[in-house]
C-alpha cells in the first residue's frame, strides 16, 4: 500500500529519519512502535507530506506521491491523525466532521452562487454521513457541542471519526491511545478492528500501549534513532533482545543476560 | 426644547460622526483581522492598501468625470470601486506571491512577517506618493448632504441643526451590507468554511484536505476589497491624504485588538468601541451642557476631556483598559 523507500530527514545535526524503508501492507494494521525520539511521528509527517524529506520516496499503491502537498495526498485517501488531538475548537463535533470531505463544489465561490441546489443536495448527504458517524462513534450527546470542550478521549474519537467522512484508504494513527482511559481505549480499538474489517481500511499506527499493539497489529515495525530496528510479529518483537536493548538502553541486555 | 437641542447636537456632533468613522475602523479592521486569522501575521501594510485601494478609486473617479460620467445624486467614486478591487486585489496577490509565499514556504515566525509586511508598507507609501502626490485630493461629487443642518433647523424650528453627509449615509450602507454578505459568506460557503477551519487549526486544516494556498488567496481577496472600500468611504467622508491613512493604522490596529484579533465580529465591536470613545473623548460638552443646565449654572470652560491632538492616544488607552480586565479581547480573540 505504501512503500517507504530510504527515507531521511536530518534537523540541523540531528538525523530524526536516518534512511528508513518499509512497507505498510495492504488490508493490514501495522504497528509502529520504539523508544522516544526514534523518528515515528518525524516518519508519519513525511508520509502525511508536512515535512518534505531530505533524501528518499513515498509510494502510494506505487505512485509517487513524495512531491504532493498534503492537501493532495488527502485527496488519494491518505489521511493521519495526530498524537495530540486536534479539533477545530469553535466548531460543533458536527462541523468537524463536514469540515472533512475535501473536494466539495461549494469550494468554488461560483458554485456557492449559481448552483445552490446541488451543493445542498451535497450538504444533505454530508450530513447524513456525520450523522451515521456520530452514531458509530456514540458521540450523540456531543454531536452539537463545541469540539474545543470535548474531554480528550473524545476528541480521539472524533480524530477517528474525521477519518470516516471520506473514502480513506490508509489511516496514519499517532498514539491514538495517548491519555485515554482504558474503557474508551477498548472502544477505539474496537472502533479501529470493525473499521479495517468492515471499510477494509489499512492502519499504520504509533502506539506505546504494549497490550493494545498486540491485541490489533500486525506486522509490529520496531523503530529506535531514527532507523528500523526489526519487524514482525508482536511476540516476536517483544521478545527480540535488540528491541529490549533500545528500550532499555545498553547494559540491560548483559544484566538480563547475566540473570 | 432645549433637551430637544441637547439631544440633536449630540447626533450631530457625536453619534452620527462615530457611526460612519466605526464603520469604516470595522471595514479596516476586519481586513486586520483576516490576513491574521489566516496568515498570522499583524499587516503593517494594511493602512497604506486602504490609501492604495482610494488611491487607484480616485484615478477612476476623475477619469470617469472626465469622460462625463455621473450616477448624481451619488457620487461617482461608487462607479469606481469595481475597477479599483480589481486593481488592489492584483497588488496585494503578487504581493503575496513575490514576497509572502517566500516566507510561508521557510514556515518563520510571526515577527519575520511583520517585519516583511513593514517593507511592504514602506514600498507601497512611497508609491502612492509617488503616483498621487501626498498633498489633499478631492474626489466627492453629487449630492454632498442628505439633510442640511440648516433645512433641518427650518423643518423643526430647533436652534440646532442635524446635518447628515451622503458620505456618511453610503458609509453605514455598504458596510451593513458587506459585513451581512461577509459573515455568510464565512458561515455558508464551504470556502469560507476553510478559511475558518485554517485559522483554527492550521495543522489539521492541512491534514484535512484544505489547500492552504487557496484559503490564503481568497483572504487576500477579501481582505483587499474590504481596504479598498474603507479607504474610499474614509476618504470620501473626510478626504483623502496619504499621511491620515497611515495614521490609521493605529486606531485600526487597536480595533481589531480590542475585539479580540481573529475574530471578526470583535473587529466590528473593536471599530465601533474606537470611534465611539475617539469622538465623545474629545468633543467639548459645553454647548451641551449650556442647554441642559439651569440658567446661571452654564459652565464656562470647553468641557474636553481631551483635545483632539490626542485623539489616537485614546484607541490606545481603550486597548490597555479592555486588554486588562480581558486580555484575549471583548469577543476571546486568539493569543500569539
Amino acid at each position: 500500500m505504501i512503500s517507504v523507500d530510504n527515507i531521511a530527514l536530518h534537523f540541523g545535526g540531528i538525523r530524526a529519519v536516518d534512511g528508513v524503508s518499509l512497507e505498510i501492507g495492504k488490508g493490514a494494521i501495522t504497528g509502529l512502535i520504539g523508544p522516544n525520539g526514534a523518528g515515528k511521528t518525524t516518519l508519519f509527517n513525511i508520509i502525511a507530506g508536512v515535512y518534505e524529506p531530505n533524501f528518499g520516496r513515498i509510494l502510494l499503491d506505487g505512485e509517487d506521491i513524495t512531491d504532493l502537498k498534503p492537501y493532495q495526498r488527502f485527496g488519494k485517501g491518505l489521511l493521519r491523525t495526530f498524537q495530540i488531538a486536534h479539533e477545530f475548537s469553535s466548531m460543533t463535533v458536527l462541523e468537524n466532521l463536514m469540515m472533512v470531505p475535501g473536494t466539495q463544489s461549494g469550494e468554488r465561490i461560483f458554485n456557492a452562487w449559481f448552483r445552490r441546489n446541488a451543493i445542498r443536495a451535497e450538504e444533505h448527504s454530508n450530513r447524513r454521513k456525520a450523522d451515521e458517524v456520530i452514531e458509530f462513534l456514540h458521540l450523540n450527546r456531543v454531536a452539537h457541542d463545541q469540539a474545543g470542550n470535548l474531554s480528550g478521549g473524545q476528541k480521539k474519537l472524533l480524530e477517528l471519526g474525521r477519518t470516516m467522512m471520506v473514502e480513506a484508504k490508509v489511516v496514519l494513527l499517532d498514539e491514538v491511545g495517548a491519555g485515554v482511559n482504558r474503557t474508551l481505549l477498548q472502544y477505539i480499538g474496537d472502533a479501529i478492528v470493525r473499521l479495517n474489517q468492515e471499510r477494509g481500511y489499512t492502519f499504520c499506527m504509533i502506539e506505546h500501549d504494549m497490550d493494545l499493539i498486540s491485541k490489533l497489529c500486525d506486522p509490529v515495525i520496531v523503530m529506535a534513532d531514527g532507523k528500523l530496528l526489526t519487524e514482525g510479529s508482536a511476540e516476536e518483537v517483544k521478545s527480540n533482545p535488540d528491541v529490549i536493548e533500545a528500550y532499555l538502553g545498553t547494559g540491560m541486555k548483559s544484566k538480563t543476560g547475566a540473570a | 426644547m432645549d433637551i430637544l437641542n441637547a439631544l440633536v447636537l449630540l447626533f450631530n456632533y457625536i453619534i452620527v460622526p462615530s457611526v460612519a468613522y466605526g464603520s469604516q475602523l470595522a471595514l479596516g479592521a476586519l481586513g486586520v483581522t483576516l490576513v491574521y486569522g489566516t496568515l498570522r501575521f499583524a499587516n503593517f501594510a494594511h493602512g497604506e492598501l486602504m490609501a492604495f485601494g482610494a488611491m487607484i478609486t480616485i484615478l477612476c473617479t476623475w477619469w470617469l468625470q472626465s469622460l462625463g460620467v455621473s450616477i448624481a445624486p451619488l457620487p461617482t467614486a461608487l462607479l469606481a470601486l469595481g475597477p479599483a478591487i480589481a486593481v488592489t486585489v492584483a497588488i496585494v496577490l503578487i504581493t503575496d506571491r513575490t514576497i509572502y509565499r517566500f516566507y510561508r514556504e521557510k514556515r518563520s515566525a510571526p515577527a519575520i512577517y511583520i517585519i516583511a509586511s513593514i517593507g511592504v508598507m514602506f514600498v507601497m507609501n512611497g508609491l502612492i506618493r509617488f503616483i498621487i502626490g501626498p498633498s489633499d485630493r478631492a474626489f466627492g461629487d453629487g449630492q454632498r448632504y442628505i439633510i442640511k443642518a440648516q433645512d433641518f433647523r427650518d423643518m423643526t424650528g430647533l436652534s440646532e441643526g442635524l446635518g447628515i453627509k451622503t458620505s456618511q449615509g453610503i458609509t453605514v450602507l455598504v458596510t451593513l451590507f458587506l459585513v451581512a454578505a461577509l459573515f455568510w459568506f464565512l458561515q455558508k460557503t464551504r470556502t469560507g468554511k476553510s478559511m475558518r477551519a485554517y485559522a483554527d487549526n492550521r495543522d489539521l486544516a492541512l491534514l484535512s484536505g484544505i489547500n492552504p494556498e487557496r484559503v490564503v488567496m481568497y483572504s487576500w481577496i477579501i481582505t483587499a476589497a474590504l481596504a479598498t472600500i474603507a479607504g474610499a468611504l474614509y476618504g470620501l467622508d473626510k478626504s483623502f491624504k496619504p499621511f491620515t491613512y497611515f495614521q490609521l493604522l493605529l486606531p485600526l490596529f487597536a480595533a481589531a485588538i480590542v475585539g479580540g484579533i481573529g475574530k471578526p465580529v470583535g473587529a466590528i465591536v473593536g471599530g465601533f468601541v474606537i470611534a465611539f470613545s475617539e469622538v465623545t473623548i474629545t468633543y467639548p460638552y459645553k454647548k451641551f451642557l449650556t442647554y441642559l443646565m439651569p440658567e446661571g449654572m452654564q459652565p464656562s470652560g470647553l468641557l474636553q476631556l481631551l483635545s483632539t491632538d490626542y485623539k489616537f492616544a485614546v484607541s490606545f488607552i481603550i486597548l490597555v483598559i479592555v486588554l486588562m480586565v480581558t486580555p484575549t479581547g471583548i469577543m476571546k480573540g486568539k493569543t500569539v
